[in-house]
């Protein structure tokens, strides 16, 4: 799937051809039984449904995108393939870089484990070594404000004070790329405005980004491209500015 | 050939770069395990202990007259067999029980399924205290030669991991292999010798060997581990079972069968796994 030695050097996402299949069965088949019996009957077909449909880009580092489009376009699906947690059902996708996801902000904590083992359990998760938290340990819980909670198992945390300690662990490292898919409206006004500023300090040393927000002015402050996709195809590519015309123009 | 070298080594340093996670998982596991509890770490022992007590009032009449050392003969095979059936009743969920994660971000997905495997590992090792707490109540004397254990052990280590890499897959698409893998090992543990021995099915007035104890000689992995494993603890080995040697040998084998049959199955599989849980 990555064959990043092919790539340009500057370029440090490309997406050939990518589409994405999904199986909607009328209903799923997960238990042997109904798999035999539909086998035998020769009702075993699915529907396919493409969230993607051969879709190219092409994205250079240090460029912030904003992918916009109603909800089911294809927005998220296209941040999940970026991220591998997808793996493209035709085309290639070719990533160089480390990746810092945030699909949803705090994936991976146990309940059952206070904040102080679950910032080390998310971390991990994010590919970081034990050394590493261990030295940004304060800083992670600087930037999340949590000082008096850190014995305190996360499942008795708010989901604004989860957000703000997973975007605290996702951001504690300058990643080549950041990935941010609507999970900033949980916080607060203070908390917004914090991320904000930690996301233009990442863009200003250097991070890629693709972010995915209804919040228009969001998007216009800190991106400097945009696609607009619609059922699965990238109709639009160019400023912000102008696919936000080409987008509402669609809408009214 | 190069190709797959390649990809061999990139497996392994993605490995290496998850280790703290396998890690902080496996510790995770063994926290949460006994958390609440208030004997804690102590059920690893008292377990097997206890159960190993249960079998042996249990059994003793009907199938300890020709077994030397009866206890010490069911607790080695009680807990090999356990450490077997909860590695891979854990390993089945393993992928499945991630799901809201695996949807969220990226993680070699292999990751959970080796975790609860090697957690199971480490409470199996917990266990092995019982067994030298049985040895010195029945006076077996311990010997450099015990150390061996460790073969069986590795080899039951990695047929775990390929047994548990293949049912975490399956069970992706099969939910039904939950309830059918309890029953698989319900039928399983009767057709291992861990509570009787193989010498019980032979007829006295006969030499042939029956087929039942030829089918369990041959095609069953748990009967080598233990027989390995318990030859290496008693010294001893009757002669009615497969000589050590040969089950090093072929225990070795079945074990790298099963991980390669593991990690085919899983790795061929685990792109789609996205599109089922």
């Amino acid at each position: 799937m990555e064959n990043v030695d092919n790539l340009e050097k500057d370029i440090c996402i490309q997406l050939k051809d990518a589409t994405v299949r999904f199986n909607m069965a009328g209903e799923k088949v997960d238990n042997l039984k109904e798999y035999f019996v539909k086998l035998i009957k020769r009702e075993l077909h699915f529907k396919e449904f493409l969230a993607l449909k051969n879709v190219n880009l092409t994205i250079r580092q240090g460029e912030a995108w904003a992918l916009i489009g109603n909800n089911g376009a294809g927005k998220s699906t296209m941040l999940r393939l970026i991220c591998r947690i997808l793996a493209p059902y035709k085309g290639t996708v070719s990533v160089r870089g480390t990746i810092a996801p945030m699909i949803e902000l705090g994936a991976g904590f146990d309940p059952n484990l206070t904040a102080e083992e679950n910032i080390y359990l998310n971390g991990t998760i994010l590919g970081y070594s034990r050394k590493f938290i261990q030295d940004h340990f304060q800083e992670i819980v600087d930037f999340a404000e949590l000082h008096k909670f850190l014995e305190l198992p996360i499942k008795n945390y708010s989901s604004g004070m989860r957000a703000r300690l997973g975007f605290a662990i996702a951001t504690v490292r300058k990643p080549d790329i950041l990935i941010v898919d609507e999970v900033l409206a949980v916080g607060d006004a203070a908390f917004q405005a914090k991320c904000h500023k930690r996301i233009r300090e990442l863009l200003n040393q250097g991070t890629t980004l693709l972010f995915v927000s209804h919040n228009k002015k969001m998007v216009l402050d800190l991106c400097d491209h945009a696609a607009w996709l619609d059922h699965g195809e990238i109709k639009f590519t160019g400023t912000p500015a102008e696919a936000y015309e080409a987008y509402e123009s669609i809408i009214k | 050939m190069k190709k797959l070298f390649q990809k061999i080594m990139g497996w392994i340093r993605t490995l290496f770069r998850y280790k703290d996670l396998l890690i902080l998982l496996v510790q995770r596991d063994i926290k949460l395990k006994y958390r609440r509890s208030f004997l804690g770490y102590l059920w690893s022992i008292l377990n097997p202990l206890l159960s190993m007590l249960v079998m042996a009032i249990v059994f003793t009449r009907v199938f300890s007259r020709n077994i030397e050392n009866y206890p010490v003969y069911l607790i080695c095979g009680n807990i090999l067999f356990s450490y077997m059936r909860e590695s891979s009743t854990q390993a089945l969920s393993s992928v499945i029980d991630n799901a809201s994660l695996l949807k969220k971000t990226y993680v070699p997905k292999y990751i959970f399924t080796l975790s609860k495997i090697t957690s199971s590992f480490v409470s199996f090792v917990l266990s092995m205290s019982a067994l030298v707490i049985v040895m010195i109540a029945t006076g077996v004397p311990f010997r450099w030669s015990n150390l061996l254990i460790i073969v069986p052990i590795c080899e039951l280590y990695v047929f775990a991991v390929g047994l548990g890499l293949f049912l975490g897959a399956v069970t992706v698409f099969f939910r039904d292999m939950k309830n059918l893998w309890s029953v698989v090992t319900l039928a399983w543990m009767y057709l291992t010798p861990i509570f009787y021995s193989l010498e019980s099915f032979y007829d006295e007035n006969s030499l042939n060997m029956p087929l039942a104890s030829i089918i369990i000689r041959r095609f069953n992995p748990m009967y080598m581990y233990i027989q390995q494993f318990r030859a290496m603890i008693l010294h001893y080995t009757p002669a009615w079972e497969v000589p050590t040697e040969i089950l090093v040998l072929r225990g070795a084998l079945v074990s790298v069968i099963m991980l390669l049959v593991g990690i085919i199955t899983f790795n061929s599989t685990k792109d789609k796994f996205i599109l089922y849980i």
